[in-house]
């Protein structure tokens, strides 16, 4: 598809749930209500270990208000020994995360929960609650947790013949990387460490279900997925899919934190044992106690270098906490490390690592960014020693077409490559910099997604057009949307509606998450439209009494084509809609497909810090990333994505941190301590978006959403040290982390 | 199911009789930026909340023909930030109050709820204290007053005894050629507290100090007032040589605890730093005044 | 404590309710009054989506009692447009896209309207500052920043 004749593609519309948005109107999961509603309360777990021994709940249950009591007993057991895998999760431990079973794993897990006529007696009531815990050792950071003395959190998981906290690990393997560094001119090998961060969605989790006298429930939530709360749903309360009916409600942000679920099971059990419909909202404490983070990490990457800057070997460990349950984001860490680039021999190894703190859950790209930190990191070190300049360190030894990369797949038509001869053309890298100043630069890599994806396009009465989609619009896709099937319909934008679907009323669709949104409901939309054009044409051709091949399809209208161009006045849509029961009924198309094609996602970043060296504050001046971004449906929306990654990795490489107290207890669970960017820590974002259309999508689409968090924590690390003279190797590089190493250094000289 | 009850008041004496009344179970609510946090937290378990927002000497801003100030307790950031002169006055206090939290934030929070919240990490109190502001208190037995310095007695916690509510602060004239300032450390450029927080407020004659009085933040249990530092500027320039002693100075005081926000070896190398500037701000003040 | 009965009045309207005296503004808001467009992110004012104009200042009503609302004008994000002709902020947040998932935007377009109300002509610098009370996580703020002094401009030009 041609980008000069795109009338919608590509231009900055309005997104269609927008003015709900900007009036206060629009309907989150807390926003929503019933009649007879009651609230949902959590007891949590005052333990970091512990085994459960007894759990009485008779005086709560007996306070005035309480309508029903919960425990691990009301959700569906998935024993340990028997793997029950659902998509990427395993139902063994989403049933212990959202209820604990025979253990409390951190502070904050959930083991009851209350509903009553009010949020206070609910609260009240799990007070109430009387549990009694066998206090057991426990263990919060990674270098602690494997170790042989630390203590086992599962007894069923080994590693190595014996239990263990390495609850699993998974390699990938190119050439031979020993042959490779003994090839190398430079070797350089270095350690990294990351704490955990929150993908700190300002939104809390919410849920309002409602069980009907015949068993059948619905519910809305904030998800990004409204058939994984289904599946999640009965998988944990044994009610059959067909009669959950889960609703996405509007989004306050999720960041692949919202792509498992943690209230609405509880919420059902509720709702089905006391007959009302349950509301439960989470608070910010309980969000930041007991939903899932990302993984902390302990890294060690070594690269081999030419001297004439080709790498020719590299190796990476990678080890990420998974929280008190397996699961850490090892495949996104181990796989996308080196993905940019075009190596001989690769060796990447991750393990993953339980320990007492709540289960992670996706982030932007899980994993990925972990992985990056260090390769990029050491990159810099390495364009160093060789002396190459460090994007043309990476221009060098970039991923092409053809370029077959450790982690399985051969690269189709990429634009890797260009971002980064982009960013060394651009103005940001000619400015010049003052004392105490530096830049820095970053490439990341994220695989991105295709999946299922089903959608409905239907023809109004009055000629307009209505599309339902089956996925949770975290970032303005339904604009893209519509975009697309203004497009492909030749109609103005403002004709095409674009509404959620939940799961009674679209075909099943994958979580919003993996980027691949627009990709893969662009790809069904597309389906959808064309087979609408279709029907339109054949409507066409039979009240023109013609072959329908002899039918076009442009601007919005049908046109006779062929031997009888010409012959009749175009059909518009509107005219075709009014005449659809006398030529053969309702006009409209559907698609329920499994999509593929989602090629990964490519970005280099650039950056600029100040710091302030009496304080060790560092301070971003200036940032500027570059993209290949497929196909911009909605430029405004893309470079929504690549700005608010830049910000959450801002975030994670300066402030954000979880800090644990001697007693294994988060010590700063909500947004004062917890330091996200504020508006004023910020410059304005730069984006360039490169466009080299992905060849497997109708319009050239390629996931954008995860790519921007990957290069941003290694593109600040090297401009603090082309600031400092310091390399940095653990995160957040904090004003006290700065001042101290400051000292160091100077004290050295 | 709440036992808690809400009253607002309109005199100070009513306000004064109920607070004492409740012996010790009442909270003042002036801008409620602490105390509703604390509510909502369990921290604390008032049974009465009073408002004192509709009592007049809470919540105006008077200035004197001898060019003091009365500032009510209550008065929030944003109305202390909107007088005529106060600002003009008491740069340093009035930066120093409109630091804490956010723009939402400051439409309430006061000095007076600052100091008596008992934070050390309070901003306006180094200010305060440096401005040898004092807080005039009243009780059911009448009124007293107290130099903010002597306010505090320990994290949390004030010398006010349980009956008592903070009614205004008094600001003396200022004598020409002075000026006062406020900086803090937080990691972000704001929303964060203080991990240092130093307030200097000084007079120049003739490019000499001849007064000056220091106040340090957030690194002891109470905010402290340094001595050593004001002397240390008293009788010279305020320059490279005067401004590291005074620096040495608060280092030497800094009593700090490690915690989420700080360690005690990075508070105590920034009390220093932030010491160093504060006094440069307010000598360059103090020149233009 | 009885529930307390208060008399207020929000975005021009009079309005009445009973609410616990420990209640907040923002809980009124929202379960009482069905005025669901504030938005609580964390219940301690470090986020601003719960932002409202309590007599022209701008508050977080997390903060506020709903007791305290007794006798004030009370503004939220219901009354910003007239009917439904947007005010321009929101107008310019649709068209630049100054917001993804919308759960911020009421608390942002609030404070950034207290801002243009009481100065008309702001810095870059002084409305990331104004804002910094505003937490968003999808933006990175740059879109918004823009909106802002994009509608500012306009504004000042329209009213020349």
């Amino acid at each position: 598809m041609s980008k000069t004749n795109n009338k919608w593609i590509g231009e900055r519309t309005i997104r269609p749930d927008g003015a709900d948005k900007v009036t206060g109107r629009a309907s989150f999961a807390a926003d929503t209500t019933m009649p007879g509603m009651v609230w949902g309360s959590v007891l949590r777990s005052p333990h970091p270990h512990a085994n459960i021994v007894n759990i009485d709940t008779t005086k709560a249950a007996s306070l005035p208000g309480v309508k029903a009591i919960v425990t691990s007993k009301d959700i569906v057991d998935f024993p340990l020994d028997t793997p029950a895998p659902l998509g990427i999760q395993d139902m063994r431990w989403m049933t212990r995360n959202i209820m604990a079973r025979e253990k409390v794993l951190f502070h904050g897990h959930p083991v009851a929960a209350v509903a009553a006529t009010s949020e206070e007696i609910a609260t009240e009531a799990c007070k109430l609650i009387e549990v009694t815990y066998e206090i057991l050792p426990w263990v919060i950071e990674l270098e602690e947790a494997i170790k042989p003395e630390a203590p086992i959190l599962h007894n069923t998981i080994e590693f190595e013949g014996k239990p263990s906290n390495i609850a699993g690990t998974l390699e990938h393997k190119k050439g031979d990387v020993d042959a490779g560094f003994l090839k190398a001119d430079t070797v350089i090998e270095r350690s990294f460490t990351t704490r955990p961060v929150h993908q700190g969605y300002i939104e809390p989790h919410a849920c309002l279900v409602s069980v009907a006298a015949d068993g059948k429930a619905t519910i809305w939530s904030s998800s990004q997925g409204q058939f994984m709360v289904r599946a999640m749903t009965s998988m944990l309360t044994g009610i059959q899919q067909s009669d959950i009916r889960a609703i996405p409600a509007e989004i306050g942000g999720g960041f692949g934190g919202k792509t498992i679920v943690y209230l609405e099971p509880i919420a059902t059990v509720l709702a089905q044992k006391s007959g009302h419909p349950v509301k439960m909202v989470m608070s910010r404490e309980d969000v930041m106690r007991a939903t899932g983070p990302t993984s902390g990490s302990m890294s060690k990457v070594k690269i081999g270098a030419k001297k004439d800057g080709t790498i020719i070997s590299v190796q990476g460990t990678f080890y990420l906490q998974a929280g008190c349950l397996p699961g850490s984001p090892i495949r996104g860490a181990a796989g996308c490390a080196f993905a940019p680039y075009n190596i001989p021999n690769v060796h990447s190894q991750g393990y993953d690592v339980v320990s007492n703190r709540s289960k992670v859950a996706a982030y932007r790209a899980p994993g990925a960014p972990i992985g990056a930190y260090a390769v990029e990191s050491v990159l810099d070190e390495i364009a160093e020693a060789v002396g190459i300049d460090p994007l043309e360190l990476r221009l060098k030894n970039a991923a092409r077409e053809g370029t077959k990369t450790a982690h399985g797949p051969v690269y189709p038509r990429i634009g890797f490559a260009e971002t980064l001869e982009a960013a060394i053309e651009h103005p940001h890298n000619k400015v010049t910099l003052g004392n105490f100043q530096g830049r820095g630069v970053a490439s990341g890599f994220w695989f991105n997604a295709g999946g299922e994806s089903s959608a409905q396009v239907n023809i109004t009465e009055d000629g307009n057009v209505v599309v339902t989609t089956g996925h949770p619009d975290v970032g303005g896709s339904r604009a893209s949307i519509a975009n697309i099937t203004a497009e492909l319909l030749g109609i103005d934008y403002q004709r095409v509606s674009v509404l959620i679907g939940d799961t009674a009323t679209i075909g099943y669709s994958n979580l919003t998450g993996g980027s691949r949104v627009l990709f893969a409901s662009g790809i069904a939309v597309t389906n959808s439209t064309e087979k609408v054009i279709k029907t339109l044409r054949e409507r066409a051709a039979i009240i023109w009494d013609i072959d329908p091949d002899a039918v076009i399809w442009e601007e919005g209208e049908a046109r006779p084509a062929g031997p009888n161009a010409g012959m009749f006045e175009p059909l518009k849509l509107e005219e075709l809609a009014d005449r659809a029961t006398e030529t053969g009924g309702p006009i409209g198309a559907g698609a329920q497909l499994n999509t593929t094609g989602a090629e990964g996602g490519f970005a280099t970043h650039m950056c600029d810090v100040e710091v302030d060296i009496e304080l060790g504050i560092v301070r971003i001046l200036r940032y500027t990333s570059f993209q290949d971004v497929g196909r911009a449906v909605h430029p405004s929306y893309v470079e929504g994505q690549m700005q608010g990654g830049v910000a959450q990795g801002i975030g994670w490489a300066l402030n954000e941190e979880y800090i644990y107290n001697k007693d294994g207890i988060v010590d700063n669970p909500g947004f004062l301590d917890y330091r996200m960017p504020v508006c004023s820590d910020l410059p304005m974002l730069d984006t360039v978006m490169i466009e080299v259309p992905n060849p497997k999508h109708p319009q050239g689409v390629r996931g954008v959403g995860e790519v921007p968090l990957v290069p941003p924590l290694a593109a600040i690390r090297n401009a603090i040290y082309n600031a400092l003279g310091i390399r940095f190797y653990s995160l957040p590089m904090s004003p006290p982390v700065v001042l101290e190493a400051l000292e160091i250094s100077q004290a050295a000289e | 199911m709440t036992n808690i009850q809400y009253l607002a008041p309109t005199t100070l004496d009513e306000a004064v009789n109920l607070y004492a009344a409740a012996a010790g179970s009442a909270r003042i609510l002036a801008g409620g930026t602490d105390l509703l946090v604390q509510l909502r937290s369990g921290m604390i378990n008032p049974g009465i909340i009073v408002n004192v927002k509709k009592i007049k000497e809470l919540n105006s801003i008077e200035q004197r023909a001898d060019g003091s100030f009365i500032v009510g307790a209550s008065v929030s950031g944003a109305q202390l930030a909107k007088h005529s002169s106060f600002g003009k006055t008491w740069p340093g206090v009035l930066e120093a109050l409109n630091l804490i939290g956010s723009t939402q934030v400051q439409g309430r929070a006061s000095l007076g709820g600052n100091l008596c919240n008992g934070s050390p990490a309070g901003d306006s109190i180094p200010a305060l204290i440096a401005a040898e502001a004092t807080l005039n208190i009243q009780g059911p037995n009448g009124n007293r007053q107290l130099a903010v310095k002597d306010v505090l007695s320990g994290p949390g916690r004030t010398n006010l005894s349980q009956d008592e509510i903070a009614v205004n602060f008094s600001f003396p004239p200022r004598p020409v050629g002075s000026g006062d300032a406020y900086l803090r450390m937080i990691p972000r450029t704001e929303m964060d507290i203080a991990v240092v927080g130093c307030g200097v407020n000084l007079t120049l004659e003739n490019n000499i100090c001849t007064s000056a009085t220091v106040g340090l933040g957030a690194v002891a249990p109470v905010v402290l007032k340094v001595e050593a530092a004001a002397e240390a500027l008293v009788g010279n320039k305020i320059e490279e040589e005067s401004l590291e002693r005074a620096a040495e100075a608060c280092r030497a005081v800094c009593n700090p605890i490690d915690d989420k926000r700080g360690t005690i070896a990075y508070r105590t190398k920034v009390a220093g730093v932030l010491l160093k500037r504060a006094a440069t701000i307010a000598s360059q003040r103090a020149e233009g005044a | 404590m009885a529930k307390m009965h208060v008399s207020t009045n929000i975005n021009g309207e009079p309005e009445e309710f009973l609410c616990e005296p420990n209640e907040t503004m923002l809980d009124v808001l929202r379960d009482r009054l069905n005025l669901t467009g504030s938005k609580e992110g964390c219940g301690s004012g470090d986020c601003g989506a719960c932002s409202i104009m309590l007599d022209d200042t701008l508050v977080c009503s997390c903060l506020m009692l709903g007791a305290e609302a007794e006798g004030a004008n009370i503004k939220t994000i219901e009354g910003m447009a007239d009917g439904l002709t947007l005010h321009p902020l929101q107008q310019k947040f649709l068209e630049t896209a100054a917001l993804q998932c919308g759960i911020c935007t009421p608390g942002m377009l609030v404070a950034a309207k207290a801002l243009l109300d009481e100065n008309p002509e702001p810095t870059e610098t002084e409305v990331r500052f104004w804002l910094a009370g505003n937490l968003c996580r999808c933006t990175g703020y740059d879109k918004i920043v823009r909106a802002v002094l994009d509608t500012a401009e306009e504004i000042r030009g329209k009213a020349q």
